[in-house]
């Protein structure tokens, strides 16, 4: 690994600062504009991320485009930057979402561009956390990603808003602080054991830990990630967060934002801590399950549709973390394919309440029903991501469901049995609250005049259906990806239930998904 | 004694243009303008930077070593003249707001920093003594210029006897160790204690400890820190900025060459309380910030706290703690003197808006502002990628190193709790409505300036840190 030039990936995440840097400078009378060149800005993004999937070689699991520059070499800092199977996905997810979110927020009036600057400078946050592969790196993303989002809630969310933002910036800065803590710990033995100064990851994954120093050093690394993901009884903030979010706030925290508390799990705290890893199991597997279900049971009694889709994120994120915890291919194939799965569905769901509450200010399900008869293109959609949502056979978020099940339930199937409950409270919440809003009379004279999607909002929904419907029937190209990086991450862990190739059993799961 | 004005060379550069300030301005008629003694100073400020880049380097000493020039001494007289100029930036228009008479008050300015690089290059503590007499007559008087402020004069008068009282704790401290060692000349000190370490007579340490609490006054760590809020509030607003920075790196320096470093074979007498006081500046200091309503006065408070984590690299000790003192310092210097210059840029002459509410929505009327203020505010807290963060990762790196790993986590720790009251500020400016008053670049253009070089370097030690941290230490090593 020798010294390279700039290459794809900090070009990913130089466009968006150069962006933000472009619009800080456009007059901000012409919204439309300043729109227009973020939209273009996000949208060579994801043109940019889509040449990254091009260039990327499938069958190696190691990390790919890797750079390295020098930052602060006296102390073993540089800026590294790679991406592999894991992490390759994310990032894609995350340049299709920012591009869809800006299209979302074309209702907002409001100091656009303050508003445009924060989007993209959050995206370079999420993507550089991402690709980020020096321990330094990673935590100069993962807290700058939270100055744009603390903005976005706390000056365009809703009432509550300056509280819900300071939560949320409260929670996770307790949580990074310490993990800050333990990364200078860890360079620090590093440097005392095998006398080279470093924050290079690849480097100190091989390093041997007594199992206390394992034990003290994952706990600090997997509070940070479980107040982010986040896990029973961390996500008290989550459902203040996204209620107080506007719409775009809400689908990139749903959406990639969560999902950076479990790839911080898989890329960090796990292989760097094996030995605490499998030692924690136990505990993280419980409150995952716990979180599955109580996220269930809670989002089952709301009134408000937006925090019944954010105590769901509770419950989907226990699955991925259940899957993690199986420490088997399938289980964290499937945690990693859920991650993108729910990042498409509830990110649909919130644009559609979004979408909705844009026309009636209302966002309460008793406000609603019979909406079929009005809005029937709005109705099928939101059918399509919510079956999503639910797992339903034939639609992405199965897939993810099934493998995180098939890999949990071989190494603990009691807690996988009660995780399975889970994804049918998911049914029942979700159901309900269709039928409560879509079908039944027409009720209230409000909904009578309410209009359906118009050209924009079938545009931005649009990519993410195609996506739903792909990544259920034809999962092989993105989990034949995937799996190179999951074996080798796996490889570092003691002891290791490897089965079959998990895109062998999705075969398997074709066959059995009648019998659910 | 052997006369060498070299390591002087920057020291006098400033004494000369503040006596060429304080004369001329007798030679203006009491009506006329006297806005261009502030330019007078600045260029001597900035020849003085210039001589001191100069003699980066060299290591010599001077009239019998009484004063000694090193790279430490030099980097602590750069950011002194640093955040001289950038108060003096900030006077210019605010002087004239609050009727303060200016040609004094630039003259003063500088005799404050010749003071302080004076109490950095001193290897006497008789020597030290008189650079922090010099420093602390002038920011005495600094602090009550307000004539018209019955605030000024109280916070002058708290100042004066607070500052007093420290110096008979460092007089009576001086005192002890000379009756102890024969000599008040740092090196013949670290000499004796480096011979005769088992022969202390009890008095040595307890003038040690004598001169620790003056020192604990001189930089507002608890519980010493009562005079602080006042005596800051109270100040005009660029004094303010000056005195918590300027003057808290001078006592810091001071700290460093004479405590940690030369008569470090004592560390192991005072690291416990040392400890002790740390932890309680820090977090008392952030405690009492989240309760206050005026700015000024959160900045007060966020001051204290922030010499509770400066006091982390002394806890830790010269070897690993050197570095990042000096890191902490600069990045400090620039985010503190930025909000304290914003606040400065707010003040009217009947209406010193320091309160959160006249900063309610300032970010949206004025966006370079608020841009400023919210990026001083995010770099206190310690958010990368800012100057602040740098410091403080390498503050607690260097307590992790040297195995206090409990003051590394307590410290991260009162940085969540500092979040609390730094973002109030960025609550104010763009989550509030109000009618702040902001003025525009063109009215002011200096402050602007000052605010923007603020921003400048906090960016800069933020993103590009490997050359200031190649500084630091190689002013560290230069201790001799």
């Amino acid at each position: 690994m020798s010294a390279l030039a700039i290459g794809n990936l900090s070009f990913l995440l130089a466009i968006p600062v150069i962006g933000a840097a472009l619009l800080a400078l456009l007059p901000r009378r012409n919204s439309q504009a300043l729109f227009t060149v973020a939209l273009i800005v996000s949208g060579i993004d994801f043109l940019w991320s889509i040449k990254i999937l091009s260039g990327f070689d499938a069958g190696n699991g190691a990390m790919q485009f890797l750079e390295r520059i020098p930052w602060m070499p006296a102390f073993g800092i540089e800026y590294i930057v790679g991406i592999d199977g894991i992490s390759l996905f994310l990032v894609l997810l995350t340049t299709l979402l920012m591009p869809i979110a800006i299209l979302a927020s074309w209702s907002v009036q409001d100091r656009v561009k303050e508003y445009l600057v924060f989007m993209l400078l959050l995206e370079t946050g999420m993507l550089g956390a991402f690709v980020a592969l020096d321990l330094f790196l990673f935590y100069v993303f993962w807290e700058v990603m939270l100055v744009p989002m603390y903005f976005l809630i706390g000056v365009w969310g809703g009432t509550r808003r300056i509280y819900a933002a300071l939560k949320f910036v409260i929670y996770t800065m307790a949580g990074s602080l310490l993990m800050l803590v333990a990364i200078i710990y860890l360079a620090a033995r590093h440097a005392e054991l095998e006398q080279v100064l470093t924050f290079d990851l690849l480097k100190l994954y091989g390093m041997s830990l007594s199992f206390d120093q394992q034990a003290w050093l994952f706990c600090a690394f997997a509070l940070s990630f479980a107040i982010k993901v986040p896990l029973f009884p961390f996500h008290t903030w989550l459902p203040d967060a996204h209620v107080e979010a506007p719409t775009a706030g809400s689908v990139i925290l749903a959406g990639v934002l969560l999902k950076l508390g479990t790839y911080g799990f898989l890329r960090f705290a796990m292989p760097l801590f094996p030995d605490a890893a499998l030692a924690a199991a136990p505990i993280i597997v419980a409150l995952a399950v716990i979180g599955i279900i109580y996220g269930a049971a809670v989002a089952m009694m709301q009134s408000d549709i937006k925090k019944l889709v954010a105590y769901s994120s509770v419950s989907h994120l226990g699955f991925v973390m259940l899957g993690l915890f199986a420490f088997n291919t399938q289980g964290v194939q499937g945690a990693i394919y859920q991650m993108i799965s729910h990042g498409l569905s509830t990110g649909a769901l919130f644009l559609l309440v979004g979408m909705i509450y844009e026309r009636r200010h209302t966002r309460m399900i008793d406000d609603f029903g019979g909406l079929w008869k009005v809005i029937p293109l709005f109705s099928v959609i939101l059918l399509v991501v919510m079956f999503s949502s639910i797992g339903l056979p034939g639609l992405n978020g199965f897939v993810g469901e099934f493998l995180i099940l098939l890999g949990a339930f071989g190494v603990m199937p009691l807690w996988t049995a009660a995780a399975a409950t889970g994804v049918i409270l998911g049914a029942v919440y979700m159901l309900w609250m269709y039928r409560r809003v879509v079908f039944g009379p027409l009720k209230n004279p409000a909904n009578e005049k309410l209009t359906d999607l118009n050209t924009r909002e079938l545009l931005l929904l649009a990519p993410i259906v195609i996506l739903i419907v792909l990544m259920g029937v034809y999962p092989r190209p993105f989990l034949q990806r995937i799996e190179p990086a999951v074996a080798l991450t796996l490889k570092k862990f003691p002891v290791v239930v490897t089965t079959q190739a998990g895109a062998d059993s999705i075969a398997g799961a074709e066959h059995s998904k009648h019998g659910r | 004694m052997d006369v060498n004005l070299l390591p002087l060379l920057p020291a006098i550069q400033v004494l000369l243009t503040a006596l060429v300030v304080m004369l001329r301005d007798l030679f203006i008629e009491e009506d006329k303008p006297r806005g261009y003694l502030a330019f007078l100073s600045l260029i001597g400020i900035g020849l003085a930077a210039a001589e001191a880049v100069a003699l980066w380097g060299a290591q010599e000493t001077a009239f019998s070593d009484s004063i000694v020039l090193d790279n430490f001494a030099l980097f602590f007289a750069l950011i002194f003249l640093l955040v001289g100029a950038l108060t003096i930036l900030s006077s210019i228009h605010y002087v004239q707001q609050v009727a303060i008479h200016e040609g004094e008050y630039y003259a003063l300015i500088l005799f404050a920093i010749l003071g302080m690089m004076i109490m950095a290059a001193a290897n006497d503590l008789l020597v030290f003594f008189l650079g922090l007499e010099t420093m602390s007559v002038a920011v005495y008087v600094l602090t009550g210029m307000w004539r018209g402020s019955a605030r000024s004069s109280e916070a002058a008068m708290k100042y004066f006897l607070m500052g007093a009282f420290a110096t008979g704790f460092l007089l009576y401290g001086i005192a002890l160790i000379y009756g102890a060692t024969g000599s008040t000349n740092l090196n013949s000190i670290a000499d004796y204690l480096l011979e005769q370490p088992a022969e202390w007579p009890l008095y040595l340490i307890g003038g040690g400890f004598l001169l620790l609490v003056g020192f604990a006054f001189k930089v507002g760590a608890v519980p010493f820190h009562f005079w602080v809020p006042d005596v800051y509030d109270g100040a005009p607003t660029p004094v303010t900025g000056f005195m918590s920075v300027a003057v808290k790196a001078a006592a810091f320096a001071a700290w460093a060459r004479i405590l940690t470093h030369k008569l470090s074979p004592l560390e192991s007498d005072w690291v416990f309380p040392l400890w002790i006081l740390a932890i309680a500046t820090m977090t008392l200091g952030n405690l009492l910030a989240i309760g206050q309503s005026s700015v000024k006065r959160m900045l007060a408070y966020s001051s204290i706290a922030h010499a509770g984590y400066l006091l982390i690299p002394i806890v830790v000790g010269e070897e690993w703690g050197g570095m990042p003192l000096l890191f902490y310092v600069a990045a400090y210097a620039f985010m503190t003197f930025g909000a304290f210059a914003v606040l400065s840029s707010l003040a009217e002459s009947d209406n010193p808006r320091e309160s959160y509410r006249d900063f309610a929505g300032l970010g949206f009327k004025r966006p370079l502002l608020g841009f400023a203020m919210s990026l001083f505010m995010l770099s206190l807290a310690g958010f990368p990628p800012l100057g602040g963060f740098v410091g403080k990762f390498y503050v607690f790196r260097s307590a992790v190193l040297a195995g206090y790993l409990g003051l590394a986590i307590i410290g991260v720790l009162n940085s969540v709790l500092s979040v609390v009251y730094y973002l109030r500020v960025i609550v104010a400016m763009y989550m509030e409505e109000g009618g702040a008053e902001g003025k525009s670049f063109s009215q002011l253009p200096f402050v602007y300036t000052a605010i923007i070089l603020a921003v400048i370097g906090t960016l800069y030690l933020g993103i590009m840190p490997a050359a200031t941290l190649d500084w630091s230490r190689s002013a560290f090593s230069s201790l001799q």
